[in-house]
Formats: C-alpha cells, structure tokens, sequence
C-alpha cells in the first residue's frame, strides 16, 4: 500500500570558512580540498539564501568567473555543470574541477579579481522539519503544493535528487509507487520541469500547475 | 499567541508564518538574552526592537539589557567602530580601561541573567567582554558583529579578537566582512520591519506634508541622504554630488539624520556638514531626534532618489529601507551596499561625488528606468530583506548550535 506524502520544509544557514580565491588557480586548489559542503552550497545554496546573482548563471563559480574574473568562455563553460547529475559531491567536485583545469590550461594569463571580488567559500547548515501533513492521494497534491513554503519546494524537488537513491524529486519517488497512469503521466511532467533559471516560488507554480492539470483532465491533453 | 506575527502574513504569505512557528516550537522556553549598548539610534537597536517581541511571541523567553557606560567607555567603542572599518586610530591606555572596568561593573550586574540563559547574542563590540567576565555560563554565547571588518585597523582587531575568540559562535551580515576566528562563522543579512513606523504604508497627504515642514519645493525633484552624521557615511560627498549634478538639472537636497547615543563624533561631523552646504537654500540639513521613525518615512517617500554614498558600510539599512518604498538607490560601491543595489538593477553603485551626479542625472532623465528600479528594488527586498527571513535565520541559528557539527539537522 502506498505512503503518505510526508511534507517537510528546510532552511539553511550559511557559514564563512574564511577560505577564499582570487584567481582560478587559487580557485582550483581551494575547490580540490574545500568543505563538501561548500560545494553543495555554491551550487544549490542560493535558491533559498538571499539571492543577488545574476540568474543566467547557475551557481556561484560562474556567476563570479563572468562577474570578477570576466572570463565569460569559463563563465559559460562552468554555468552548464548540472549538480543533478552528480550522486556524490565528490563527482560533482571533479567535473568542477576539470572545467577550471581546462580554462587554465588554455590561458596564458593568470587573471586576478579586485580584493574586494576575492571569491569567498561558504558552507552551509540544513535544517530539516516536519511540518505534521500528509498527502495521501496525488489528487490533494495541486491545491498543498501551492500552500507549501518555498524550503518545501527545496527539500522535496531540489535537495532530494542528491538524498535518494535514484536522485530523483520526493514527488517522482511517491508517485512511482503507485501503479496507476496517472501517476506514470505526472513522474513524465514532473521529471521535464527544468530546475534551473527559476526561483523556488515559480517551481512551486510549475508544479502546481502540472498536477492541477493531470488529476482535473485526468492525465495528457 | 498575541497576533504579532499575523500581522506579516498580508505581506509575506502565510506558510512564511508557518514555517516560523513549526522552526520555533523545539525552542520554546529557552532563555535567551540579547546585550548591546544603546537602546535608540542605529541599525542595532533597531534590529532588536522587532526581534526581541517576535521571539517572545515564538514562546522564547527573550530579554533585550543595555549595557551602561559613561563619556570615556563611548570615546573608546568610537574609537574601536572607526578602527574596525579601517581608519588609523591610537587608542589611550585610559580609555581601553574604561572599556574593560565598564564591562567589569556591567557583567556584576547581569551576571546571574547572562549565566543562566541557553543563548547569548552579544551585540558588537562594545560588550564584547561580558563573555571573559561570566565564566560560569551555562548556555551559548554568540558574538553579533554589525561592522564592516573587511579591511580592519590591525591593532584594534588584534586587541578586540581576544575578547570575542571565546565565543561559541560568531554572526557577520556578509562573508566580505568575517576574520578568521576559532568558532563557526556564520552569516545573517539584516533585514527592515515592513509594519514599523519606519517603513510602513502613509497616507499621501502625510508623504505631503514634509514638502511644507522642511521649507521643500513640491516641484523639484528631491534627492535624499538619511544617515547618521558620521564621516564614513561621506555626506560631504553627497552635497558635492548634488552640487555638480544641479548644474545640468534642477533638484533639491535634503540630509537627514540623528545622533546615536553612542556616537560622540557626530555632531562635529555636522559642523562640517554645514560648513559645505553653506546659505544655500536648495540643501536641507535636518536633525533629527532618535525617535522621528515616521518622519524618516515620509521623507524616504517623498524623495525621487535616494542617496547612501557610504564609503564603509555595515550593511545600510537606510538602503534596504528605500528600496522598500520603491526608490532606487545611488550607493557607495561598498559593504552591505553592493548586495542591494544591483547595479543598472536596482540602482546605481558609485565610488566618487561624481558618478553620484552623473547617476542622479541620468535617473531624472530616464523617469520611466527610475521607475522600473525602484518596482525591482522593492521585490528584492520583500523576497531578500524583510524582517521574516532575519528572524528564519536566528531560529535555525539556535538550532544550529545545539546540533553544532552537523551539516544536516533533522528535528
């Protein structure tokens, strides 16, 4: 018999190690040591920390490549890295790693960021709580996922794909286990929602609106 | 439950409430206590005048004390806040020990609070040396550091360091501003009350009104500084701005602060403020008692562009307070400032007296662009600033603490 879906909302909380770089050469020898952690949240950390980044850069490394380095080739190289194909932070790591071992190896310059640009490594505390409702049906889901918090949003579609096993969102993992089309048409839905160039509130829109769709026309129109 | 927090869900949404409440329940009952030294004037005693009620109603026993201090202890913590934004200061051997007997003779009075409570925020350095005189405590300690310390004077750093390395934990509004210390760094952003007299909606006919109470002209544009007459907060620099930008365009100036009850410079700041606008009648210097939130308000509405040409800055919460009310901001390309004003986004970041006019001008040329920054910089501050995700983070700061270690803490 399938489970309930049990809603639980996170929040991080950021803390300065005190290491950074100010070229990519420090850059690469920070990343090849640094924290996990960091890792994790110069990736998927600015969805639900304050966010002033320019959004066409994905993560932190080539938001500060185009911004203080202005190598906008690396800029570009680094903000194509997908963390969600990565199981282990430490593959995720390396891909990183090979992207900035590439740019240094087709310059010839070292550029340098202003003192005050110097890219700072941050980790971050996750902080994860029941918020005590269930969701027993696929049917519920449209109308309490536009009342879950946006931590909800990052837990369940963001934070999972690096917690299950099959990195996939808690929603895809619920609905497989029902043996049901519907639920094989909203795991096809849920599965193409893009995570990127978006904020947690407009991923809550989008899947909202996929199940609103699926379970009031009863799957693909 | 008294409603406090009610009151936000029209702004922020109700399962921001929510999530609050549930962050909350496993900290009911903790005693926590929250020390700076002045109790009106500054970003700080702003910051806990809304906090201090919000934990409340979470079910934290919360308590706000003041440390007391006289002219010497004020003169030295000057000296520290200048120092640790890098100015060249020499600090009397008097004076560090005013600072280290005030602490002493403060600590005797609120021993038995502060080694009784499960959590301790000591605000800025002025009490920075309670933890050393309480080493019976019970609970953890954390040092709130509201100062630019990116670029410190070393010695003033050096000697400050010892009295905060004990800490458990230490908070910084930015990773720019954090030195290394042997405890968990972390990091919290300020964050302005939407409901504070400060900041909330006023009648147009309130807006209005300052035009008439400070001798203003309803038809030329209004550029604006408020902040404290401190020399960091460079308002000669904004009158020389508004003196280059007047020659290609009319407007008029107004500068608008308060003293800090801990600031002792400020009024020979001011002398020179007025020394620089001289007779002209376009410059308004205002002074402005500690409490005029509603005022700073009207002013910040009735302004077309609003100025925070800092040379150091903590954070600028005058900024994040403008931006609220649709304004974009000209700000010094520094601190705290940098992370609000996007530049070309939400408004322009300068370094001189002149990239302040040439903003200004171009703003005034381009209504349509002030517009659409200021309509950004107000989403940027409902998402990023407001006074709900502050209070997030403390709690899960709190719960951060007690699972010290943990990158994952599952309640």
């Amino acid at each position: 018999m399938e489970e309930s879906f049990a809603v639980k909302d996170c929040g991080l909380i950021a803390i300065a190690t005190g290491q950074e770089a100010q070229n990519l050469r420090e850059l690469r020898d920070r990343v090849q040591t640094i924290h996990p952690g960091c890792i994790y949240y110069h990736f998927w950390g600015g969805m639900l920390s304050p966010s002033f980044d320019e959004t066409e850069y994905q993560n932190d490394f080539a938001a500060w490549a185009w911004r203080s380095l202005h190598d906008n080739i690396l800029a570009e190289r680094l903000a194509i890295i997908d963390p969600s194909q990565h199981r282990k932070i430490d593959s995720l790591r390396q891909e990183l790693l090979d992207v900035i071992e590439e740019r240094l190896a087709e310059s010839e310059l070292v550029v340098w960021a202003h003192p005050g640009q110097r890219f700072k490594f941050i980790r971050s505390q996750i902080l994860v709580f029941d918020t005590g409702t269930r969701i027993t049906a696929p049917t519920e889901m449209a109308e309490q996922i536009a009342l879950m918090s946006r931590g909800s949003i990052f837990y369940h579609f963001i934070d999972a794909r690096r917690r299950t096993d099959t990195a996939r969102s808690d929603f895809v993992e619920w609905l497989a286990a029902f043996d049901d089309p519907l639920c094989m048409e909203l795991i096809r839905r849920i599965s193409a929602i893009d995570p990127w160039f978006t904020t947690l509130t407009a991923l809550r829109q989008e899947l909202a609106a996929v199940f609103d769709r699926c379970t009031a026309g009863g799957g693909e129109k | 439950m008294n409603g406090l927090l009610e009151k936000y869900v029209p702004i922020v949404g109700a399962e921001v409430i929510d999530h609050l409440r549930h962050l909350a329940e496993p900290l009911k009952g903790s005693r926590v206590v929250h020390v700076n030294s002045t109790r009106e004037g500054g970003g700080v005693a702003e910051i806990l005048s809304w906090l201090i009620p919000f934990k409340q109603e979470l079910g934290l026993e919360t308590s706000w004390e003041v440390i007391k201090g006289d002219p010497e202890f004020y003169q030295c913590t000057k000296s520290f806040h200048n120092g640790l934004q890098g100015a060249g200061v020499t600090i009397p051997a008097g004076q560090l020990e005013a600072f280290e007997q005030t602490n002493r003779d403060n600590a005797e009075q609120l021993r038995s609070l502060l080694t009784e409570a499960d959590f301790v925020f000591i605000h800025d350095p002025q009490p920075a040396p309670l933890l050393h005189f309480c080493p019976e405590r019970k609970g953890k300690w954390v040092w709130r550091c509201h100062i630019d310390l990116s670029r410190p004077n070393r010695g003033v750093w050096k000697y400050l360091r010892e009295w905060v390395a004990g800490y458990d934990a230490s908070v910084w509004s930015l990773a720019d501003f954090a030195q290394p210390l042997p405890h968990p760094l972390y990091l919290i952003a300020p964050s302005i009350d939407p409901l504070s007299q400060k900041n909330r909606d006023l009648y147009a006919g309130e807006v209005d009104a300052v035009f008439d109470r400070h001798g203003l002209d309803p038809d030329l544009p209004l550029i604006t500084q408020v902040s404290r007459y401190d020399r960091f907060k460079d308002p000669i620099g904004v009158i020389r701005a508004f003196q280059l930008a007047r020659e290609f365009t009319p407007l008029q100036l107004v500068l608008a602060g308060g003293g800090a009850a801990d600031d002792p410079e400020g009024e020979e700041v001011l002398r020179e403020v007025r020394e620089a606008a001289g007779d002209d009648p376009n410059i308004h210097i205002l002074l402005l008692p500690a409490d005029a939130h509603r005022e700073i308000n009207a002013l910040q509405r009735a302004s077309t562009i609003v100025l925070q040409k800092s040379t150091r800055e903590g954070f600028g919460l005058t900024v994040t307070e403008a931006m609220w009310k649709g304004r974009p901001v000209i700000g010094g390309n520094t601190g705290g400032i940098r992370l609000q004003v996007i530049n070309h986004q939400t408004g322009f970041l300068v370094n001189t007296p002149e990239g302040a006019a040439l903003r200004i001008r171009y703003l005034l040329k381009n209504r349509e662009h002030l517009e659409e920054m200021g309509r950004r910089a107000r989403a940027l501050v409902l998402d990023n600033f407001l006074v709900t995700r502050h209070l997030r983070e403390y709690l899960t700061l709190m719960h951060a603490l007690r699972h010290e270690g943990q990158d994952r803490i599952e309640l």
